[in-house]
Formats: C-alpha cells, structure tokens, sequence
C-alpha cells in the first residue's frame, strides 16, 4: 500500500431508528471521509431491507466509554437498591391497580 | 458467505492461569465478551483471525459470482443476483467492523489481503463457468455457510456474534435464490439439466473442502472451541452439511458425483467418499485456479480507487477547515 | 434543442406524425381507450425510458466488487437496482399493451442493437470513477424533474411509478452529486479527472432534451412532461452543484444524437453480447 493510503478514513458508529415511537439503536459502522459521506453510507449499507426511518452517524472517535474495569464499582451498587422498584412495596390487591 | 473452517490461528496466550480461569469462567457462564473487556491475547488474535478471513471470504466472495451479473439470463434473475452480491459486500464490512473493535483497521485488514497474509475461503478461488455455477454456489456454498454461520451467532465475542445474526438473516434468501436457480435448470430442457449437474460435478469436492481440514489435522479447534469462537468442529460442521444436502439433490433429480455416497444407519447420516486434501492445501496455498486473479482484482480496486479515497479525505478537510472561520 | 428523425424504437412501424410536428391532431388521452398512433407512441417512451435504465444499470452494476470504497460497492448497486426496476416496469408495461404474450425478457434480451432507443450517454464504458459518478449525476438531474412533472400526467401507471422512482432519483441526485462536489474541490488529480469526464460527457448531454414527433405528440397528449420544463430544472441542479465543485459552467458544444433512432455507438453490440448471452445461447428456455 502506498503512502498515499496510509491516512485512514474515519469511523463512524452508526445508529438506527426502526420506526417512529423507538429510539436509535447501535447497528454497526461504516468508513466516511466526512458526515455527509458517513450519512449516506450509513443508508447504503443499513437500511437495504427498509430497517429504518432515521440514522445518526457519530465519529467513532468521539464515543467516550467506561471502563469496563470499573464495572463492578459503576453498576454493582444499584443492584441492591431493590427498594427503586415497585415490586418492593406490599400493596392490597384490593386496592386495584397502582 | 463464508464456511472455512479456521486456518492456522494461533491461540497461545502468556497470561497468568488466574486470569484465563477467570476469562474462561465467563465464557463458560454464556457471558458475551465485548470489545473493551479484558481478553487473553490468543483470544484476540484466534478472533482477528477469524473474523478476517470471515471477512475476506466475502469481499473475494463477490469476484465469482459478480461475474454473472451483466450475463444474468432474465431481469428478474439479474435483479436477485445484483442484491445477492451486493449483499456479500455488506457482509464484509460489518465484519470489518467487528474486527476493528480489536483494534485492527480495515486499512490493516485489506493489506493483509492484498499481500497473501490473510486467507479467505478456498471455494473462491474456483471459477464460475456457467450460469448453472451461480445457482450452485446459491445452494451450496450459501448452504454450507448458513451451516457454519448459524452457530456463530451465539459465539462469545458480542460485536462478532451481532454481526453475524444480521448476516444469518440477510443471508436467508441466498441459499433459497441458489436452489430456485437449480430448480429451474433441472426441471428444465436437457441441456440445463446437463448444465446444473456439470456444475454440481465440478464443485462438491470444493464445497466439502471449505469446512476446512479433518479435525486430526486441525490444531486449533480445541481452544477455539473452549473459548466458543467456534461452536462445532469442521467435521460435524461437514457431516450435517452433507445430510442435508443429499435429500435436496435427490429432490432435484440430479445426482451427488461421490460413488461412495451411502447412507449409515447406525450414525443416522451419510458416509461419503475421500476428500482431496492435498489440492485443498494447494489452493489455500496459493495454487487454485484463480488465486492470482482474485487477488489481483481486489488489488486493482483498491489501487484504482485511491485517488477516490484521498479526493474524499482532501475535500473533508477542506469543509472542515471552512466551518472553523 | 435536437430533433431526431421518427422512428418507434420495437420493431414495429413508426407511427408517421412527420406532416403535423408542430400542430398534432387531437388525441385522446390514456385512460380513455388509447388511439392506435397514441398506443405506439407510448410504446416507443417506454422502449425509451427502459433502454436508458436497462443500459445504465447495466453499467453501474458492472462495478459491483470493483468500487473504490467497500461503502461504494453497496452504493452503486443500490443505484442500479433502482434502475433495473424501472426499466421492468416499463418492459412489463409494454408487454401488457402489445398484448402478444410477450414478457420483459423479450425486450431486453431479444432485441438487435438497432432496435435500442437509449442515448448514447448510457452505453458507454463506465471510464474512471469520475466519469460514471458524473454521468449518473447527469441522469439522476435529467431524471428526477423529469418523474417529478410525471407524477401530474395523464397515464396512471406512469404516473403511479413516477411516486416512487421520484425518491429514488433524489437520492441518486444527492449520493453522486456530492461526490461530483468531492471530486471537483478534492485534491488536484481529483479535479483534473472529473474535468475530463466532463469534458468526454458533455456532447452526450443534450440528447436527454432530444424532441421528436413522438415526443412532442405524447407531450401534447399530456403523457410526457415539456422537456424545456425538465431542462430548466436540470440546468438549475447541474449549475448548482458545479459550483460547489469549482468546476466550469457547464456548456456543451455540440450534442451526438442517434440514439433514440437506434444508431448507436460501437460499445453497444458488446454490451448486448454479454447482456444477451444466455438466451442468444440457449433460446426458448425458460431461467
């Protein structure tokens, strides 16, 4: 490969809403000289089958992520707050629905 | 489309036992390994591997039957093949993609085509002949990669095991599109009849080849396998390719080239006749009949299109330059 | 604008408009029962328009495993399928009003050169990335205003497939458009390559406005949109995007024609060679 070629082509993560009424979701990536490109790339190559209504392309450079060293410390903790959610409180079925 | 089984990956790994029990706990427990997770290095290079000649397969993939695109022989033909194809392509770069949450870029990826490093699937170094040969490869080259490719939707590596659950189910109307093809053909004149099973001659050796070598040969399916890169080994893989294909031959009227072929009653399949390894290693070596040219078409595209890439780097940065005045 | 010679482009007689260009008689329109000189003209559009896109997507899916970017290689195809749907909708469309039992295979496969009505633009070989990009351009341009006044007209299964392929041309307006743009303002080989294939492109350029009897009867008809209304368009899309590209006004010197009479240029009988092989090969069987 040349020298010429040794710049590469940025990555762009590309996200995909499938209809209206759902958020974008993570489909994969494409390779774009720019957000145009990328935009339309993006189309080309994920949504042949009519998978969405929307895309978003996002440079995958700019993606900043936990570290997945940290995962206990981040997420453990909220797993023994059961007390968010509402199947800890005892309610009458009498009441009805709440 | 893609069905080899694995060559030479190299799953030697320098960490300590603590951590590979631990790696390996995970992996046991159907966690999904995902691209910032702390991984063995083998791990790591077995996947980079794989995925990349699972990824070559299907860009050279695209060279043998895009060869009957223009000669398609009715539009509605011409229409499923140009989508089939583009489809492969599509394929490969969502593996690409895969790869390059392992830190290896596609830039990388394409060298290693392009200078002999990487293999890809040995069934493309056959060259497709007649239009008999596209319906083929549909039933199965596509066929024997569903095979494969099913399973790895539940491999443990998470970007590699997403991938491939969108390429299973895009991929479902090839191998349909392939025996439809040969459908016609045998249902058809004498001529067509004799076209479809001319081309059946020429690629079952070929298409058994690409689960790759016997398992007493292959050195690396035990850690792939323990680590769920790979969840069956080339031979199973092999045998439920060749039950399933026997009926669907027999459906068609055309006839499987193996005098050996036989049914087992004990192991519940078919016992088939040698498979011959030694042009399997030849053509993965480089010596098939159209390893030079494959590689050589890639190598004109992507030569071809440098100028293109920098154009759409230069203009990039030119509208980026005007956006921060 | 050019005047091509009369004459209906499926191996049928041409309809003689020849004494009233200028001044057709009253026709009726589709919808009501067609008038026989109404039903050939139609016939010849639809040989028209399908040539254009049959021969086109031809091209472009010659690229297919060839592009210069894998993105690309997904791109063109999705463009050529575009263009491969309506050149059947319009072989299907004829088959239905020749009524012969004839299906869209036989005009796409069974017809000599000579009986091709597309432009000459269309079959040529597809050159560097520059030039097909360009002239997927030009077409995409000539294309969409052209669906777009359809989508009013007077024949409903024009008009109904002028809906859908008006997004598709939008679409392929945007995609080489932009990269007409990224060639032009790219780097100086860039620049020098899309200025070539402009200038090897421009004299096929006119006959997208070529007028004839037929097609001044069908316009007439209410059938085909006026075609200085579509080249306003045109002109207005291509000047837009040439600047954004730093490339010259566009402006043609001369303009080749033939095509719609079916004199076409050498490449083509190559083009049918391959195209046509199976069922010259084995005739009469069924794929």
């Amino acid at each position: 490969m040349s020298d010429a070629n040794s710049e590469l082509t940025p990555l762009w993560e590309v996200f995909i809403r499938p209809r209206t009424g759902l958020a974008h979701s993570h489909v994969g990536s494409v390779h774009a000289a720019d957000e145009v490109m990328a935009l339309q790339a993006a189309r080309d190559v994920y949504t042949r089958r009519g998978e969405g209504v929307s895309i978003w392309v996002v440079p995958s450079a700019s993606i900043t992520a936990s570290d997945p060293a940290q995962r206990d410390e981040n997420f453990e903790p909220a797993a023994s707050k059961i007390y968010r959610h509402p199947s800890f409180y005892d309610i009458p079925d009498d009441v009805g629905h709440m | 489309m893609y069905s080899q089984g694995l060559i030479g990956a190299d799953g030697r790994t320098a960490e300590d036992q603590d951590f590979l029990n631990r790696f390996q706990a995970r992996i046991d427990d159907e966690q999904k390994i995902e691209p910032n997770d702390p991984m063995p290095e083998g791990y790591r290079r077995t996947l980079v591997r794989q995925i990349g000649q699972h990824a070559h397969s299907e860009i050279v993939g695209m060279l043998p039957e895009g060869n009957w695109i223009t000669r398609a022989p009715s539009l509605r033909r011409k229409a499923s093949l140009l989508a089939k194809v583009q489809d492969e392509g599509g394929h490969g770069l969502y593996l690409y993609s895969a790869a390059e949450t392992l830190g290896v870029s596609r830039e990388q990826m394409t060298e290693e085509l392009l200078t002999g490093k990487a293999k890809y699937s040995s069934i493309f170094n056959y060259p497709t002949l007649s239009w008999a040969d596209i319906g083929t490869i549909g039933w199965l080259v596509d066929g024997a990669a569903i095979m494969n490719q099913i399973p790895l939707c539940r491999c443990s590596y998470g970007p590699y095991a997403r991938a491939m659950i969108r390429i299973c189910k895009e991929e479902s109307f090839h191998q349909r599109q392939g025996y439809e093809i040969v459908m016609k053909l045998a249902q058809g004149s004498p001529e067509q009849k004799a076209m479809a099973q001319e081309s059946l001659d020429r690629f079952w050796q070929p298409v058994l080849m690409m689960f790759g070598p016997p398992d007493s040969e292959s050195q690396n399916t035990d850690q792939s396998t323990r680590w769920k890169i790979k969840r069956f080994t080339n031979d199973e893989l092999r045998q439920k390719f060749v039950d399933a294909t026997v009926p669907q031959a027999e459906f068609l009227g055309l006839t499987i080239p193996d005098p050996d072929l036989k049914w087992n009653e004990d192991k519940q399949g078919f016992d088939f006749g040698p498979i011959d390894w030694d042009e399997f290693w030849r053509v993965v070596k480089g010596k098939g009949p159209m390893n030079r040219q494959r590689v050589e078409a890639r190598q004109k595209a992507w030569d071809d299109g440098a100028w293109v890439r920098e154009a759409a780097l230069a203009h990039a940065e030119k509208r980026r330059a005007m956006a921060a005045e | 604008m050019v005047s091509a010679d009369n004459i209906a482009g499926i191996g049928m007689s041409a309809p003689d408009h020849a004494a009233q260009p200028q001044d057709p008689a009253p026709r009726q329109v589709p919808g009501d029962l067609p008038g026989r000189a109404q039903q050939d003209d139609l016939l010849a559009l639809l040989m028209r328009l399908g040539d254009d896109h049959l021969i086109l997507g031809h091209r472009l899916s010659e690229w297919c495993g060839h592009a210069p970017m894998l993105e690309e290689d997904l791109a063109l195809p999705n463009m050529a399928l575009d263009l491969l749907g309506t050149a059947r909708m319009c072989y299907g469309y004829a088959a239905e009003i020749e009524g012969s039992g004839k299906t869209e295979d036989d005009y796409a496969f069974l017809r000599d050169g000579t009986a091709f009505r597309h432009i000459l633009m269309v079959e040529q070989p597809n050159g560097d990335f520059a030039y097909t990009i360009l002239r997927q351009f030009f077409f995409a341009a000539f294309m969409h205003p052209f669906w777009q006044e359809m989508t009013g007209l007077a024949d409903p299964r024009l008009a109904a497939h002028a809906q859908k392929a008006v997004k598709e041309l939008a679409y392929h307006i945007r995609h080489s458009g932009e990269w007409v743009i990224r060639l032009g303002d790219g780097t100086p080989e860039s620049a020098r390559r899309i200025g070539d294939a402009l200038d090897a492109l421009s004299p096929y350029v006119g006959e997208l406005f070529e007028t004839d009897s037929i097609s001044i009867a069908l316009t007439t008809a209410g059938v085909l949109p006026d075609m200085e209304v579509v080249q306003r368009q045109f002109d207005a899309t291509v000047a837009q995007t040439f600047r954004a590209a730093t490339l010259p006004d566009y402006a043609p010197e001369f303009a080749h024609s033939g095509g719609r009479r079916g004199r076409h240029t050498e490449y083509l009988g190559h083009l049918l060679a391959e195209l046509q092989f199976m069922q010259r090969a084995y005739p009469g069987q069924s794929w």
